[in-house]
Order: structure tokens, then C-alpha cells, then sequence
């Protein structure tokens, strides 16, 4: 019975091949996969905008949209209707075909992203070897789309936020590859599902999930902040700022381009914290041995929201960071750090298992990190601000 | 036994011909190159050859070899083609050059391209018939490839790390100029 809670869309997809023809079932199966990865992730998509403008106006004490639907449920239908209907624009001078293409190429490479998450047991599109290698070479892609939304608007809001949004990935992107890589090391693998079968052990009845290490709990916070530059999420949503840039390198895209984008936005951060959770949550294992009886898909994309509270959360509270700050940040600061963490992984593997890979371990973070801040802070100059023009 | 006096012919790993996949991908590769050469705008020139760059990963995943592929990706089109494209945003190219986009010696270049092409092609089929015939193509690790350059690729390894810290370094220096010469 809890087996078959846990395997229920596989047993459910097994059940719908039965009515195929032997030699179509492979290529019907992949489909039926896709098909589900594409209602699921969309639906999930609408949940959140709701959960997002409800949360963000509690944290800024007021009661986001309440008039679609009880308790404005609905509003994510209201959206869509309204996108669809709106006039696509597209500027007189605007190159149009790319212009079309930047949305399509950001919602296809976000996508495919999703084909190596395993998003419970024997629950995966493809499991492949290179895995996690497949996962940061389609979220390269996606800076592509970006850089052609912005060039191809002829808007210079749009070439400024699309240039600055391209610096930013670019900058996090090696800081998320360095902090995933210790995770590579520990488990010896680049297949995801390698990967959390690792951490679905239990030592008593707590789990082995990468967190609860030292090296684990640095390399999680570390991709926390990079998955968060890589979506252009607050508070280093300096590209598409509101405020700032009017609207960043969508400024001139209306109607479904926008809610393409939009999308695609979204379903990036789906991504990126399912790839999180995999590599550092335990992916679809239980929090405690005795919960092994929940299903593994019902763990997954509950840490999966659990991580989209947190991206809300951080954007409700913390102020915007200027964008010298940030990059500023990403170099001088993080990818050290990274650095360090990759030390101290290979540190926890040859010391084995004891007191001392705990002790040392947590020490020369801590002290680094602590060294590193101080000495970062010490070199801020706190006085009128020196500038330096393009020329 | 080796088949020196056999023609070679467009066959696959197992002997059967070339599946539609690789002609697909091969004209998508192909496709993307002329562009890159062909087309007026520099910016479409550069992704286009972003389109080369994707079809080269898609041969590579064809043929099993799945960390070149996604490295290809990751490496080529995530970094190689933003670089190339932030270089024409700077330096402000967006317009055709006066000039054509063609030169005007394009037939001698034309008839040193296939002189190369010719040897080149005259190189690798000679090269191909004293190969011998494996039925299955290789499958390499991950491991495979990390054990290799660690242990077998050490040096060249080490060597490409100098040249990498030496180019970082060569930047920041070129950029650094730029702040001293500016207020």
C-alpha cells in the first residue's frame, strides 16, 4: 500500500502503455512524461504567483489580491486571460525575429531542465551519467535568451538591464558550478539519482542529507545566493528592477511574450531549488526514517515549495543590491568561499568518520568566513563615492 | 581482418548507413556556419554561430560521448558565445561594414578553403580505412575521463591552468590600465 502511494505515477503510467502496442511504448512513455513535467510545472506556476503576491503583501502589511476567487485563489486565471488577450506589441525598429525567438529559447532551455530532476523514486525523465553536467549546460543557455531579449528590443533600458543581467549570471554561474561540485566529490557521481540515493541513508533516525555536514550546510547557503543572481531574484533583481530600469530587458514585450517570460522566470527557480534540494535537501528522501512511509514525490515538491517561501521571503525583506555590489560580492567574497569549501570537502572525505571531521571542518569555515568578512569590510571605503564614465 | 582495398563508403559504427539524425544535425551545424559568414548583421552572425556550436554538441551527444556534449554546451554556448557577443556589443559593430560583407579576393579564398578541405578529407579517409572495425562505439565514464586527467593528462592539464591564470590575469591587468587612465 505505502509502496504504491510511492510509485503511484509510475504504476500509473504503466498502466495507460498497457493499452499500446508493444514497439510504441518507449517513445509513448517519454511522452507521457513530458507531458506531465509540462502540466505540473505550470500549474505549480500559478500556485505560486498567488502564494507570492499573498506573501509579499502580508510581509508588507497589506492583503494582495483577494477579489478573484475566495481568498484571490483565481488570480492566476485573471492573469492569464489578460495576457492572452493583450496587444502584442513589437517595436517599429525592434529585430523581429528575435524579438519572437528570445521568450521561446527561455522557456525550451528551462524545460529541459527539468528532464534530469529525479522528482521522487524511479521517478526521473532521463537518468543521465552527466546529469547535473546536462542541468548547468541548459541553465547557460538561458543567459543566450536574455542577451537577445534585451539587444533585439532597440531599447537602451532594455540593452542596460539585459547586459547587467548577463554580467550577473555569468558571475554566479561559476559560483553555483564550484558549490555543487563539492557535492560531486562526496557522492562520487555526476547522476542525480546517484546522487540522492547517497543521501537516503539514516544514521539512527537522522538522514544523511549534505546539509547536516559543515562543508554541506556552507556549500547549500553559498548556492542559495547564487540561485538566486541566476534567476535575477531580490534582492539581486537589479535588472529588472522596477524602479530602476523600468522593466529590465522585458520592457518591450506584451501580452503572452511577457507571460512567456514571466514563465519562464518562474520555472527557473523551480529548477534551480529542485536541483538545491536534489544536491543538498536529500531530494526526495524523508527528513526522519520514521516518515519513510510519506511518498517520495509528496518530500520533493515539498522542499520544492519550502525553497519557493524562502525566495518570497527574501524578497519581501532584504533591500536590492547595487550592482557593483553584487558583482563585487559574487568575485571577492563567494567564490573564495567556494574555494575554501572545496578544500574542506576533500578535508571531511580524508579525515573519516569521527569527531575530527566535524571539529576542523566547521572551524576552518567558520574562521575563514569570519576572516573574510572582516577583511572585506576593513577595505570598504566609506566616503564620497569615486566615478568612472564609459567612454 | 583490416579492409585495406575497400572503398570507404558513409556507414555507420555498425555498418548500416548514417542515420537521418546525424543529416539533420550535420545541416543544422552547417547551416549555422554559412550564416555566421553570410548574414549582414554582426550580432545574427554571432548567433548563428551559436547554431554551429549546438549542432557540434548534438554530434557529440550522438556518438555517446555525453560530457563533451553537455561541455561543449556549457563551455562554447554559455560562455564562448556571450563573450563573442558582448565584444560586438562593445565595440559598437552592429552596422554592416561599408565595404560588403564579402571581400574581394573571395575566389582565391574560396580555392585555398577546399585545397585545405581536400587534404584534410584525403587525410582522415586514408586514416579510416587502417582503422579496424569495432562493432560498438566505446563507453566512457565521467570517472573514465577524470581518472585519465588526473593520472595519464596530468601535465597538459597543469599547463592549460598556467595559460588560464596567465589570460585572467593579462585581463585584469588591460583592465586595470583603463582605471588608472580614467578619473
Amino acid at each position: 500500500m505505502i509502496e504504491n502511494a510511492d510509485q503511484i505515477f509510475v504504476l500509473l503510467q504503466a498502466w495507460l502503455l498497457s493499452f499500446l502496442p508493444a514497439a510504441w511504448r518507449p517513445a509513448a512513455g517519454v511522452v507521457l512524461d513530458v507531458v506531465a513535467i509540462i502540466c505540473v510545472f505550470p500549474a505549480l506556476f500559478a500556485l505560486t504567483t498567488v502564494l507570492e503576491r499573498k506573501g509579499l503583501g502580508r510581509i508588507q502589511n497589506r492583503i494582495g489580491p483577494n477579489r478573484v476567487g475566495p481568498l484571490g485563489i483565481l488570480q492566476p486565471v485573471a492573469d492569464g486571460i489578460k495576457s492572452l488577450t493583450k496587444e502584442d506589441i513589437v517595436p517599429l525598429r525592434a529585430d523581429a525575429v528575435l524579438h519572437f525567438l528570445a521568450p521561446l529559447v527561455l522557456v525550451v532551455a528551462v524545460f529541459m531542465s527539468f528532464a534530469v530532476l529525479p522528482m521522487g523514486r524511479n521517478m526521473v525523465l532521463v537518468d543521465m551519467d552527466a546529469g547535473l553536467l546536462f542541468f548547468f549546460a541548459m541553465g547557460a543557455s538561458t543567459e543566450l535568451s536574455v542577451f537577445m531579449a534585451g539587444w533585439s528590443s532597440r531599447n537602451k533600458y532594455s540593452l542596460l538591464g539585459a547586459m547587467r543581467a548577463v554580467a550577473q549570471m555569468i558571475s554566479y554561474e561559476v559560483v553555483l558550478l564550484m558549490s555543487s561540485v563539492s557535492v560531486v566529490m562526496i557522492s562520487g557521481s555526476l547522476r542525480l539519482t546517484r546522487i540522492v540515493e547517497e543521501q537516503n541513508q539514516y544514521s539512527g533516525i537522522f538522514p544523511h542529507w549534505y546539509i547536516f555536514t559543515p562543508w554541506g550546510l556552507a556549500g547549500f547557503l553559498m548556492y542559495v545566493v547564487a540561485a538566486t543572481a541566476e534567476t535575477n531574484r531580490s534582492p539581486f533583481d537589479l535588472p529588472e528592477g522596477e524602479s530602476e530600469l523600468v522593466a529590465g530587458y522585458f520592457t518591450e514585450y506584451s501580452g503572452f511574450k511577457f507571460a512567456l517570460f514571466f514563465l519562464g522566470e518562474y520555472l527557473g527557480m523551480f529548477a534551480i531549488s529542485g536541483l538545491g534540494t536534489t544536491l543538498f535537501l536529500g531530494g526526495w528522501s524523508a527528513p526522519f526514517s520514521f516518515l519513510g512511509w510519506v511518498p517520495s514525490w509528496i518530500w520533493f515538491f515539498g522542499k520544492l515549495m519550502l525553497s519557493m517561501c524562502v525566495f518570497i521571503w527574501m524578497r519581501g525583506t532584504l533591500p536590492r543590491l547595487r550592482q557593483d555590489q553584487l558583482m563585487n560580492f559574487a568575485w571577492k567574497f563567494v567564490l573564495p568561499m567556494t574555494l575554501v569549501n572545496l578544500m574542506v570537502t576533500a578535508l571531511w572525505r580524508f579525515l573519516g568518520e569521527g569527531w575530527e571531521q566535524w571539529v576542523f571542518c566547521t572551524a576552518i569555515l567558520v574562521a575563514v568566513y569570519v576572516l573574510m568578512g572582516r577583511a572585506e569590510m576593513r577595505s570598504e571605503h566609506f566616503g564620497p563615492r569615486r566615478y568612472r564614465y564609459a567612454e | 581482418m583490416r579492409d585495406l582495398g575497400h572503398p570507404p563508403v558513409w556507414t555507420g559504427k555498425d555498418g548500416k548507413p548514417m542515420s537521418i539524425a546525424f543529416y539533420l544535425v550535420a545541416a543544422l551545424t552547417v547551416g549555422g556556419g554559412l550564416a555566421a559568414v553570410m548574414l549582414k548583421n554582426t550580432v545574427h552572425c554571432a548567433l548563428a554561430l551559436t547554431v554551429a556550436f549546438a549542432g557540434l554538441a548534438l554530434l557529440f551527444l550522438q556518438l555517446d560521448a555525453q560530457f563533451a556534449g553537455f561541455a561543449q554546451i556549457l563551455i562554447y554556448i554559455g560562455a564562448v558565445a556571450i563573450l563573442v557577443v558582448f565584444a560586438i556589443l562593445l565595440t559598437r559593430s552592429q552596422e554592416a561594414p561599408r565595404g560588403g560583407v564579402f571581400s574581394k579576393s573571395w575566389l582565391t579564398g574560396l580555392a585555398i578553403a577546399a585545397a585545405v578541405f581536400a587534404v584534410l578529407g584525403w587525410a582522415v579517409l586514408q586514416t579510416a580505412n587502417l582503422l579496424p572495425r569495432v562493432s560498438e562505439a566505446p563507453v566512457v565514464t565521467v570517472q573514465q575521463i577524470g581518472t585519465a586527467l588526473m593520472g595519464r593528462y596530468v601535465l597538459p592539464l597543469e599547463i592549460v591552468a598556467l595559460l588560464l591564470t596567465a589570460a585572467l590575469i593579462g585581463a585584469v591587468i588591460v583592465a586595470m590600465h583603463e582605471k588608472e587612465g580614467a578619473q
